[in-house]
């Protein structure tokens, strides 16, 4: 009955059996792609970060010390003081930031308040900022000739300077990280369990702790090991609001650019990296159990109107935001008086000394040409890499490694790389000397620095788009490389619009990456910043935080209104729909 | 075995005459251990429709995926027209493929997705151009050439992809359950065009399916695959009514199984029921547990049962409606509490008075009767 006795197969020679199929010029061409983004990682990623290790055991001249620096250090009470003192302001800003941006997502995903969407686009500005902003508006309200110095008192407080200042700046800075995550965890919700329960009769409260909090677990632990991780390795904050209060971050900076004990920097930027470390693989696990509700099936839960809980959610949005503007506002303010507080008339002069008469007058130059090299190269560079791990064949034991590695590098603060890439990149012997203390350096900082979210924008994108289209292209023999910028590229283009939107922003904030990277040809404006504060040219210093500011805002909308228009002139199939 | 073959497109040197493609001991184990298919030989015809039939798991895509080279093998060959194929990477195969979820270029139009491969082989503008609309009235859709996929139902976009697969001209034709991502109509209408489309361009087809209804109304032969191997390979004829496995038998149709024990000379015990099975139906000697399959529309049960073996009364215990037809659950003393599944079309459940409670005879028919191996079965 079986048919395999119906024709005589035809007699197949024992060949020689090769264990692979024989590669096409495609696999090559992608083979030699995969290996392109592996040693870009591994040299500018993996290598600095090894470099630390090894000035951690060698002292200045280069001579293997042991654990020297290490017991050194365990024996400073000092220093010690500063492990300390980095915990207990991240854990106190994790403990004021969390709840306040919970109740914020809450009342935005769950409330029927009017101007959601502005309250939000208010809530996100903070990230546009570099962190010097909020310290210096802080220190403007509350600095020794604050505006509301005597509002200290009633907490018990001198100075602003210090934790006080540093806890207040931090929760403005991480304030929209963690409402990000949270507005993610609570737009999950399925309204199908909340229609079940109202028909049990369930009340507000037992909904709120029997299905809202514990659907949103893994989005609190992620928000919290995020805030934590943002303050404990920030720099630009404590140290303008710092004073005497020394932590971790600074204390890098301090033993690195001042005394420049190297050994004692890769010492503490190791111990920076710890919690690092850690949070990164607690926010993995979490963020693996938010996507894994993301993609269950559930129904959109709709809220319904409610006036008093409408009304006091409002309220609260209301005063956040007023909160949160009063920081900028404050900023922008400083920027156009004369001189706080004798001489309030307004001025233009600290633009003109920030932009034009200052050493610092490159910077802002310097921050838009940084912010627009980092935002087309990065963006290329990131989903093209992305395109090869999702897309292609063979070499398959890299794709994981370098999925790894742009994880990573979420996992790595942004002042531990830069200590990285000056032990690694200034090293006389390193053959990629030349790159030092140029703008290449810092546009690869920002793209290794950034590259994690980065990364999973181009994946997500990547991962809606049909897995076939590579076979099919394979089939009809049209190269793999055709089909990406007839196909692929053009249907991604939106995600790697963002890719280039993110870039350009976070390179014109960032301070931690590039404070110890760049030189006074590349100075930037988050480095002149700092440097006119320190100098105690305030108001030039608010001059440059604001123009940042409303540099990205403009982006922002610029990039808005330019999706849209690209987006109807090369997108028409999207929108006939299915 | 009588086949209808297509006539050989053209003629081949050496002793693969009128074979399109030739699966020669392929193995596959994957990383993680899993062993997804064992030792498969298979040879397609020149111009057949071969459906790879099984259930999830058992190898079938993987398959279809190591023919077109978007898997590798670990052991065995492939050969195309007398071509070894089994190490070459996709591009340089010869063949069209159609998958599950239309893989049609959303942002290109619907002629700019069925020129995609033309346009790479620097053909000339007019002649793609003509192509293009040659493949589109062939897939009964002339007009649909400045469309977006976004624009087309689900089934006329599968008829886009299978247009695409082609329209360079592949000498095989590669299909990986092209229906199953359409609604029901669709699905059925879609079977019988490709069908009718293979015919008429003998193009060589394997199509991979999970739907036996697919398999036997569109095949020339199928290939019926479980657990990583061919549990059976004949026409859909072949495959329904002289199962080779009590698998291929309970996988493709519904069936009856009877535990019973052989009595010898064709003669089986079922309860307290004897039943006479076709001569030669089984080697088993007296005394061994065996399985009888029946189908449940192998069954007499009109005009005069007198001298037909096999007779039983039963009483009908369900009916379950299925709008031409009915499945009776019949009762039989002599089975104890097992309920046998008869189908009864709706004309005879009208004529014979078949309706719950009804007692009334029937004959099993010996000649449909299946014998299998009592251990056989997992």
């Amino acid at each position: 009955m079986n048919a395999s006795a119906e024709l005589s197969p035809p007699r197949l020679l024992p060949g020689k059996r090769p264990h692979a199929l024989r590669l096409s010029r495609d696999d090559v061409i992608a083979r030699h792609g995969l290996v392109l983004v592996v040693a870009f990682l591994v040299l500018f990623l993996l290598a600095p970060m090894a470099a630390i290790f090894v000035h951690a055991v060698q002292d200045n001249d280069g001579h293997f010390v042991g654990l020297t620096h290490f017991t050194g250090y365990l024996q400073s009470p000092a220093l010690l003081g500063a492990v300390w003192r980095s915990v207990w302001v991240s854990v106190t800003v994790v403990l004021v930031s969390v709840p306040m941006a919970f109740v914020f997502a809450y009342a935005l995903t769950r409330s029927c308040a009017p101007l959601k969407g502005t309250f939000r686009l208010i809530a996100l500005i903070p990230l546009l900022a570099p962190s010097l902003l909020s310290a210096i508006a802080f220190i403007q309200w509350f600095g020794n000739q604050g505006v509301l110095k005597g509002m200290l008192g009633w907490f018990g407080l001198s100075t602003i300077y210090g934790a006080p200042g540093i806890i207040l700046a931090e929760v403005y800075n991480t304030f929209p990280h963690a409402l990000m995550i949270l507005l993610t965890a609570l737009s999950l919700a399925d309204g199908r369990l909340f229609e079940a329960a109202d028909s049990l009769g369930t009340t507000r409260w037992r909904k709120f702790f029997t299905i809202t909090l514990p659907s949103c677990k893994y989005g609190l632990i992620s928000a919290v090991t995020v805030v934590f991780t943002y303050v404990i390795s920030d720099f630009g904050a404590p140290k303008v609001i710092g004073g005497n209060f020394n932590v971790l971050s600074v204390d890098v900076f301090k033993q690195v650019v001042g005394q420049q004990n190297f050994g004692r920097g890769a010492v503490v930027g190791l111990l920076l990296l710890i919690p690092s470390i850690i949070s990164f693989f607690i926010d993995s696990q979490a963020r693996r159990h938010l996507r894994a509700q993301l993609s269950a099936r559930s129904v959109p839960f709709t809220p319904r109107p409610h006036r008093r809980f409408d009304a006091l959610m409002t309220a609260y949005c209301a005063l956040v935001c007023l909160l949160l503007l009063s920081v900028v506002g404050m900023a922008l303010w400083t920027s156009f008086i004369k001189l706080w507080p004798y001489d309030l008339s307004l001025t233009l002069k600290h633009y003109r000394y920030a932009l034009i008469e200052s050493d610092f007058a490159p910077a802002y130059g310097n921050s838009l040409k940084l912010g627009a090299i980092t935002a087309v190269f990065g963006s290329m560079a990131v989903f093209i890499g992305a395109y090869l791990i999702e897309k292609t064949r063979g070499l398959e034991f890299v794709r994981p490694l370098i999925h790894l590695l742009a994880m990573l590098s979420m996992a790595v603060p942004g002042l531990v790389l830069g200590l990285g890439y000056i032990m690694f990149f200034n090293h006389p012997n390193n053959p990629l000397n030349f790159l030092y203390s140029t703008m290449t350096i810092l546009v690869l900082s920002v793209i290794v620095h950034y590259y994690t979210s980065s990364h999973l924008t181009a994946v997500t994108a990547l991962k809606q788009i049909d897995n076939e289209f590579e076979s099919v292209s394979a089939s009809l023999r049209v190269p793999f490389y055709k089909t990406f910028f007839r196909v692929t590229l053009p249907v991604c283009l939106p995600a790697v619009l963002d890719i280039a939107r993110y870039y350009f922003v976070v390179s014109m904030a960032t301070l931690s990456g590039v404070v110890f990277l760049y030189s006074p040809d590349t100075v930037l404006a988050s480095v002149a910043i700092m440097n006119l504060d320190e100098a105690g040219d305030i108001g030039p210093a608010a001059a440059l935080a604001s123009m940042t500011v409303l540099t990205s805002i403009a982006v922002c909308l610029l990039y808005a209104l330019a999706t849209r228009v690209l987006l109807m002139k090369t997108q028409a199939w999207r929108r006939t729909g299915r | 075995m009588d086949m209808k073959l297509p006539e050989p497109v053209e003629g081949l040197s050496g002793q693969g005459l009128n074979i399109a493609l030739a699966v020669d001991g392929v193995h596959k184990r994957f990383d993680n251990g899993f062993v997804a298919l064992k030792g498969i030989d298979l040879q397609v015809r020149q111009g057949e429709m071969l459906c790879l039939l099984g259930p999830s798991g058992c190898g079938k895509t993987t398959l279809l995926r190591i023919i077109a080279g978007l898997e590798t093998q670990t052991d065995g060959r492939i050969v195309q027209n007398g071509r070894d194929i089994s190490w070459l990477p996709p591009v340089k195969r010869d063949y069209g493929i159609v998958f599950q979820s239309y893989a049609l270029f959303p942002n290109l139009t619907i002629a700019d997705n069925i020129a995609y491969g033309l346009v790479n082989r620097r053909k000339p503008k007019a002649e793609v151009k003509a192509r293009v609309a040659e493949l589109l009235t062939l897939v009964g859709l002339p007009t649909s050439g400045d469309k977006h996929p976004g624009q087309l139902s689900g089934g006329q976009q599968q008829r886009i992809a299978l247009a695409r697969a082609l329209a360079t001209g592949p000498r095989l034709l590669l299909l990986d359950e092209p229906l199953s991502a359409l609604d029901a109509l669709e699905r059925v209408r879609l079977r019988g065009e490709i069908r009718r489309l293979q015919q008429q361009l003998g193009v060589t087809t394997i199509m991979v399916t999970h739907d036996q209804d697919e398999a036997l109304s569109m095949a020339d032969r199928i290939v019926v695959m479980n657990h990583g191997v061919i549990e059976q390979i004949g026409t859909p004829h072949d495959i329904y009514e002289r199962a080779a496995t009590p698998f291929v038998a309970d996988f493709v149709g519904t069936v009856n199984v009877l535990p019973a024990v052989a009595l010898g000379q064709d003669r089986f015990r079922v309860g307290r029921l004897e039943l006479q099975c076709a001569e030669g139906c089984s080697t088993h000697a007296a005394g061994e547990p065996v399985r009888l399959y029946l189908r449940p529309e192998d069954r007499v049960a009109e005009g005069s049962l007198a001298g037909i073996p096999n007779r039983v009364w039963g009483r009908v215990g369900k009916v379950e409606f299925l709008g031409g037809s009915c499945v009776a659950e019949m009762c039989i003393e002599e089975l104890d509490d097992q309920p046998l599944q008869i189908y009864f079309s709706l004309n005879q459940m009208h004529d014979l008075g078949v309706r719950v409670g009804h007692r009334m005879e029937l004959a099993l028919r010996s000649d449909r009767i299946r014998v299998f191996d009592a251990k056989a079965l997992q």
